[in-house]
């Protein structure tokens, strides 16, 4: 059986490849193509843009592609369509949901966006308090959403709401897909210390919904979420770095311009750079182990060790910088950049400044230490006070 | 650095994955924690029996051609044995002979070289090499050597000393029988592996290779790559002890590995563990090809890294543990003590780390 899906995928890359040549094929026509040979997720059924096939072939197709010189920047542009929506729709949504959003969202003709923290729920993300009203099949929404990347392009939302209030918080969400066009949504971008506005806040006012555009049942909102977050890893996929390359990169050039002689400094410095190297070893094996369909806990730790040693290694060439590092030459003027994250080359302090996110966005570096713990080790969980009593009745602020 | 060339390929072979269980099997029969105990009160600190059982099973001799009576395998499959080795502590002399001395060997080869090779492949005689540069004063006339060699892994007890030592303006390897040394045992921090000072007064030597130069940096580089994998062993298992016991301690009405305090230092650990983990199995493999510029790089990664994780894990396991974990009984401190010990093996990492720094031009 594994032996026909490896014939399957490579014969269907080998068409893809062929037919279409990556490096000469306009990016959207590609990763169109790329969708109708079922090799965009390969795991989901054919015709949704899969093979029904393991999902490590995917990482294989990917490889296959980026070697070809083509480009898998869809899934970084598109990241929580194609990485955490996606998975959602094929699961949850219905037959002509699926027809009608799949590819656009491949292609990125369509960007997707996920409205799931609020100001008051952030790690705690069931405590959620925007409210969905059901009137005559329609649903009316009203709350505030926050750390929406990519709101003020995307033409879909991942919205989770609450819709009733009288039963434990687990239990009482459901999901929807948002117009982000609709009536009473505000995107407003959210200034964050560097000055820049990478992320939104989207108000919802008075929003009106489609009850078709329910995803899952009244109620089960948490279990679908669930399905969006259990895909946050794959999602971010198999983007290895050059040795040396990433923020370990601008330290070495701060010890180069400004480091001296200083031996305890060039120790420290090798130290970084020996760690982030060990990291990214550890990324090449997650990705082979992945391949092999023998994935491992090297696959989980990826998240955690680069947020804290992003911090600490930016931090360190600051400090080499000396006096210089009091400076911020780029100035505080409130910008909204085109690119998210730390994916773009910035200078060290503008870094410096971006690696305290890092340890907080897509979960804080102490919820993952207690995914990794109880998730990974298998020790046991924390005790919660919250569990079985009314969301209404849950403390909050 | 034309850094694009570099293989990094982490592929497992099933005769890797069978020669993993099958260590691991024999280990879990021979290397209980209270065999640990009885062989570490012991000088010679090892057991010939067992000696015996690992000639039969191929593992002194995984790298050595099979001409030679060996198993044709490479450095890649001995750090494989490596790890599980330092899952369970095993107390036998395999890295100073099955590994330093036969990697010195296999650096030289020649006839009086492979026939001590056969030897050893056989379990009928035992090497050690003297590793050490900056405690090694040794002269050779020709003939004899006189001088002093220190921390000697397993000194006393091997049948045959192997010494680098200054030769016709060049390096020359030469074999030291044990009747014609002094080995006084070493008061060593890690009772579960042994050294020796040794002491040369005119001993007659053999020479094995009288052009051996660079024999003491691969022999070494392979000793300290081949130990950062036994290094990564011990590791995950203190940290699989201390997860086991986060699971059955109960305090304040709950099993202490819920809380974060104790949860978050596991998972720390994990994530140290696991990049521990790519650089020993990445710098092992450099071991098998001809890449001296990325051996030296993925061996200065290992070395350094490795030695510090184990270090760290195995102090928190013991700090995981309260109480129980500082006392004799526990086995926390046998894992902290080889921690130590191997971090310092090979030179401390600092030592590793500046001359990783003097090749990237830092």
């Amino acid at each position: 059986m594994a032996g026909s899906d490896d014939a399957r995928v490579a014969e269907a890359l080998d068409r893809l490849l062929t037919d279409h040549p990556p490096a000469d094929t306009p990016h959207q026509d590609f990763w169109g193509a790329q969708f109708d040979a079922g090799l965009a997720w390969v795991q989901f059924p054919e015709g949704r843009g899969g093979l029904g096939v393991n999902p490590r072939f995917q990482a294989v197709v990917n490889d296959a592609i980026v070697d070809a010189g083509g480009s898998i920047s869809n899934r970084r542009n598109n990241v929580l369509g194609i990485g955490m929506g996606a998975p959602v729709l094929v699961t949850h949504a219905s037959e002509e949901h699926q027809d009608r959003l799949l590819r656009p969202m491949f292609t990125c003709e369509e960007i997707w966006c996920q409205l799931f923290s609020e100001p008051g729920a952030g790690s705690d993300l069931a405590g959620l308090a925007t409210s969905a009203v059901e009137e005559d099949g329609t649903w009316i929404v009203n709350g505030q959403k926050v750390w929406t990347t990519l709101a003020h392009i995307a033409k879909w939302g991942l919205l989770v709401t609450r819709t009733d209030p009288d039963v434990p918080k687990h239990a009482g969400m459901t999901y929807f897909l948002l117009d982000m066009e609709a009536e009473g949504v505000d995107v407003r971008p959210l200034y964050q210390i560097t000055g820049e506005a990478e992320f939104n806040e989207v108000y919802l006012d008075d929003v009106r919904i489609p009850d078709e555009h329910r995803i899952g049942e009244v109620g089960e909102g948490w279990s679908v979420a669930m399905t969006t977050l259990s895909n946050e890893r794959v999602a971010i996929g198999s983007n290895i770095p050059e040795r040396g390359d990433g923020m370990v990169k601008h330290a070495v050039a701060a010890w180069q311009e400004h480091g001296g002689d200083d031996p305890v400094a060039r120790d420290t410095l090798t130290k970084f750079w020996i760690e982030y190297e060990a990291m990214r070893l550890t990324s090449i094996r997650a990705n082979a182990n992945r391949k092999a369909g023998n994935p491992g806990p090297e696959g989980s730790t990826g998240k955690l060790h680069w947020a804290d040693l992003n911090k600490a290694v930016t931090e360190f060439g600051m400090d080499v910088k000396g006096a210089a590092g009091m400076l911020y030459p780029k100035g505080y003027e409130f910008t909204a950049p085109e690119a998210s994250g730390t994916a773009r080359d910035e200078s060290l302090e503008q870094l410096y400044l971006r690696a305290r996110a890092n340890s907080i966005e897509g979960g804080t570096s102490e919820i993952m230490k207690n995914i990794l713990g109880e998730r990974v080790l298998g020790l046991p969980g924390e005790p919660r006070v919250d569990k079985n009593i009314p969301w209404k009745d849950v403390p909050r602020g | 650095m034309a850094e694009t060339d570099v293989v990094i390929d982490f592929t497992q072979t099933d005769e890797q994955q069978m020669l993993r269980e099958l260590v691991s099997k024999w280990l879990g029969d021979r290397s209980e924690s209270e065999r640990v105990r009885e062989l570490m009160d012991t000088e010679d600190g090892f057991d010939t029996a067992e000696w015996a059982e690992l000639a039969e099973m191929g593992l002194l001799a995984l790298p050595v051609p099979g001409e030679l009576g060996g198993a044709g395998m490479g450095w890649t499959e001995v750090g494989v044995v490596a790890e599980e080795m330092g899952r369970r502590l095993l107390c036998a002399p395999w890295l100073s002979s099955a590994v330093l001395a036969t990697a010195a060997l296999l650096h030289v080869r020649g006839d009086v070289a492979d026939e001590l090779l056969g030897q050893l492949a056989a379990g009928e005689r035992r090497a050690t090499l003297a590793h050490r540069p900056d405690h090694t004063e040794v002269t050779f006339d020709g003939s004899t050597v006189t001088g002093t060699a220190g921390f000697v892994v397993d000194g006393v007890t091997a049948d045959v000393v192997l010494l680098a030592v200054d030769h016709d303006g060049g390096t020359a390897l030469v074999a030291v029988d044990a009747a014609d040394l002094t080995a006084t045992p070493l008061p060593v921090l890690d009772l579960t592996r042994k050294q020796a000072e040794l002491a040369f007064d005119g001993a007659p030597a053999t020479v094995v290779a009288s052009d051996a130069d660079g024999v003491l940096e691969r022999a070494a580089t392979v000793g300290a790559v081949v130990l950062a994998n036994e290094s990564v062993g011990g590791a995950q298992q203190v940290l699989e002890t201390s997860v086991q016991y986060g699971r059955d301690r109960k305090q304040f009405g709950r099993a202490i590995g819920s809380y974060q305090a104790l949860k978050h230092r596991m998972a720390d650990t994990l994530k140290h563990v696991e990049a521990a983990k790519s650089a020993a199995y990445h710098a092992v493999r450099t071991l098998d090809t001809d890449d001296a510029d990325e051996t030296l790089v993925a061996s200065a990664i290992a070395v350094s890294y490795c030695g510090q994780v184990y270090e760290q894990a195995a102090g928190d396991n013991i700090q995981n543990h309260g109480g129980i974990g500082f006392t004799w009984e526990h086995d926390a401190h046998l894992y902290f003590k080889r921690a130590k010990s191997s971090k310092l093996l090979f030179g401390s990492p600092t030592t590793w780390r500046a001359a990783l720094a003097d090749h990237l031009g830092f």
